[in-house]
């Protein structure tokens, strides 16, 4: 009885109520026609990169020089006139498993070309989503050289772990005269593993002596691992894991006394590390992308900017891990978006497939070197900064450029 | 031979101090299961929820404040989770509740999760426990040592107020025979307060031990040891608390002698294949049957 009386009472609207509603959702559509005074347009970039999980500090990082790019460079000027660049951000955790569905929300959402992410394993996970859609992914801080072979329109703007991995290999060497060298690697980790794998295969080349393990994910009690390194003799552990485990790793080592120099790959270049070796007497050094006292006037003007971006907002800061540390995934950050609105000039369009065809002609004189894409869509790369924590003053300290031929 | 005990002390270390972590968590598990029959799969979540209320409290308060504020924290969440998830389901099917508890655990994780972002936070130092210390050869936190002396102090005084108080009676009462229990005029809902109480408290300590030792504090960082934890109770005969504590005990330095063998990607694959060995061949664990105090 009461649905009928609702019924007959829905089709008495009052006319005026029938115009206000009208008006009302024509005026939803005033911000697309206020947009078309002066700007052409928009064109959207997807962040795919990890706030939470393992990663979820450095992954912060790098978004967080995208941002700084996008402060910095916030349109891009096609022939048809300006287009106002919007950033869409998605959480893929640091996890595999959630890779695919963020990866389906960046290509729902319209990018036009997507950056990210920060850890390999995710890259490879969502390159076959970003394929099918025919975007243009371009990894920023992934080193593995999965995520690129095999997968056309997966591009990337760092090294990669065969040479990251041979230029520790030498550096153990020559710094350390290590013999033998101990690996620590989360199982089932890609970007552990691998570069793992690449050290062990080049420290052998030059005829050191190697042994490794691997921890399961949720490990916390790391004693055991370098008790073990310490019994077998070992001059060198090298542990590319995950800041996460990094803290853990390090701490445990200084409270049981472990005097052997830890050696690790680009995730370890963080504000987390220096934190946790504060104070202690362990030698931690790491290879990293990009050097905070280059002196070069690019990467100089970026350091001053950036450090003034996050200094302005307590949020960014914090997300960078309470310091104006600039983090050399935060240089690559800013790099990869400065490459993505090269690529949408030259393609002139926004459209994903016109991107895909000029991708490979991209090139760009980056903060943290010229960028130049070669075989697979890897930026040729041929020398990595190593630097060492000290940890009286908690801050990184250059120490050489290593390249692979020596 | 002394190099032989150089090279392993460590690992015994180790093993000895994780394993007084996992028998206060086990204490939690086991006495739950002991009064209701029920597996509180939220104790894990718990424990980790102590440890974030450390570091949080931490950061504006002084530690003679945050510890006993986070101690009385857990307990309080111990309770609530009891009295807002378990209480309406008391009359329930076992499995509901234990759905319940499943789903309690989830919520602590994600509510852990939205709170702080999802990021890796570094425990506080504790004066003194986080102090390094050499013993022989090893050198190690003075919290391994501290570990297992606290957590047998714990269980002893436990075991008395189990044995001579009036409300350890009436949980041994429960635990015996919920139904009977009941209609002798014990007041069913003041014992399981009690001993969600106990369990939450024994919980918070442990966090402040296990974290002290392994710094990072992550929304899944207690899934693990909770999970080690309940195999630890199963292990010693689930409602007893002599059996939970000898049963983490035995877990946590198996798990580092593993660990030393040079096995180290099965050291958790050995302790779930041991609680999968135990089910079939004495499903009561070892302390099980011989006890029948199952509080």
């Amino acid at each position: 009885m009461t649905d009928a009386y609702n019924g007959q009472n829905q089709k008495e609207v009052h006319p005026m109520k029938k115009l206000i509603a009208l008006v009302l959702s024509l005026m939803l559509f005033l911000p697309v026609v206020a947009l078309g005074e002066g700007v052409a347009g928009e064109i959207v970039i997807g962040i795919y990169e990890p706030a939470s999980g393992i990663n979820g500090a450095g992954g912060k990082q790098e978004t967080l020089g995208i941002y700084y790019a996008n402060a910095v460079a916030p349109t891009v000027k096609l022939s048809d006139g300006i287009y106002t660049v919007k950033l869409v951000e998605v959480d893929n955790q640091s996890s595999n498993d959630k890779a695919v569905s963020a990866a389906t929300q960046l290509v729902s959402a319209g990018a036009s070309i997507v950056l990210g992410s920060y850890g390999s394993g995710v890259s490879i996970a969502a390159a076959p989503t970003f394929d099918a859609a025919g975007v243009v992914a371009i990894g920023v801080s992934c080193t593995n050289p999965q995520v690129t072979a095999g997968n056309p329109l997966y591009y990337r703007i760092c090294y990669l772990d065969p040479f990251q991995g041979t230029v520790l290999a030498n550096f153990a060497i020559d710094e350390f005269s290590a013999k033998k060298a101990y690996t620590l690697a989360q199982l089932g980790n890609d970007y552990d593993v691998g570069l793992a794998h690449y050290f062990t295969e080049a420290f052998k080349a030059r005829g050191g002596e190697v042994t490794g393990e691997t921890f399961p994910l949720g490990t916390s009690d790391f004693t055991a691992y370098l008790t073990k390194a310490v019994n077998e003799g070992a001059q060198v552990i090298f542990a590319p894991t995950s800041t996460e485990f990094a803290a853990q790793i390090i701490t445990q080592a200084a409270a049981n006394g472990i005097k052997l120099p830890i050696l690790a790959g680009d995730t370890w270049d963080s504000p987390v590390i220096l934190e946790a070796a504060k104070g202690t007497d362990l030698a931690v050094s790491v290879s990293t992308f990009f050097d905070e006292g280059d002196t070069s006037s690019l990467a100089a003007e970026f350091v001053t900017g950036f450090k003034a971006w996050l200094n302005q907002n307590p949020e960014k800061l914090a997300n960078n891990g309470g310091t104006d540390i600039v983090a050399a995934v935060s240089a690559l950050g800013y790099d990869a978006y400065m490459v993505a609105l090269e690529a949408l000039k030259l393609a002139d369009s926004g459209e994903r497939d016109d991107i895909a065809d000029i991708m490979a002609d991209v090139t760009f004189d980056g903060v943290t070197g010229k960028i130049v894409f070669g075989e697979n869509g890897d930026a040729v790369r041929n020398q990595a900064f190593i630097i060492k924590s000290d940890n009286e003053l908690g801050a990184w300290q250059f120490v050489k450029v290593q390249s692979v031929a020596e | 031979m002394t190099e032989f005990i150089s090279a392993n002390l460590p690992y015994l270390l180790a093993g000895i101090s994780v394993g007084g972590q996992y028998a206060l968590i086990a204490i939690g598990y086991t006495m739950v299961y002991g009064i209701l029959r029920l597996i509180n799969f939220a104790h894990g979540d718990i424990f980790t929820v102590a440890a974030y209320c450390m570091v949080y409290m931490n950061a504006t308060m002084p530690l003679y404040i945050s510890l006993p504020l986070t101690i009385v924290f857990t307990v309080v969440l111990g309770l609530a989770v009891e009295r807002v998830a378990y209480k309406p389901l008391r009359d329930a099917p076992r499995m509901s509740i234990m759905i319940s508890a499943i789903g309690v655990s989830y919520l602590l994780q994600n509510l852990m999760w939205y709170v702080t972002g999802g990021l890796a936070q570094q425990y506080p130092t504790i004066p003194w426990i986080s102090s390094t210390i050499s013993i022989y050869t090893a050198t190690t936190k003075m919290v391994t040592l501290v570990t297992p002396v606290l957590t047998l102090v714990l269980v002893v005084l436990l075991v008395q107020l189990i044995k001579h108080t009036k409300i350890g009676m009436a949980m041994r009462a429960v635990s015996r025979d919920f139904e009977t229990s009941r209609l002798m005029g014990i007041k069913i809902n003041r014992v399981i307060s009690v001993t969600f109480a106990i369990g939450s408290f024994l919980a918070a300590v442990g966090s402040m031990l296990y974290f002290s030792n392994y710094t990072a504090v992550t929304p899944t960082a207690g899934a693990m040891p909770g999970l080690k934890a309940f195999v630890a109770a199963v292990f010693g005969g689930i409602g007893s608390i002599p059996g939970a504590v000898i049963g983490a005990f035995i877990i946590g330095i198996a798990e580092n002698i593993i660990k030393a063998l040079g096995w180290t990607a099965f050291s958790d694959a050995f302790t779930f294949a041991l609680l999968i060995v135990i089910l079939i061949f004495k499903p009561t664990g070892l302390f099980g049957e011989a006890i029948h105090e199952k509080v």
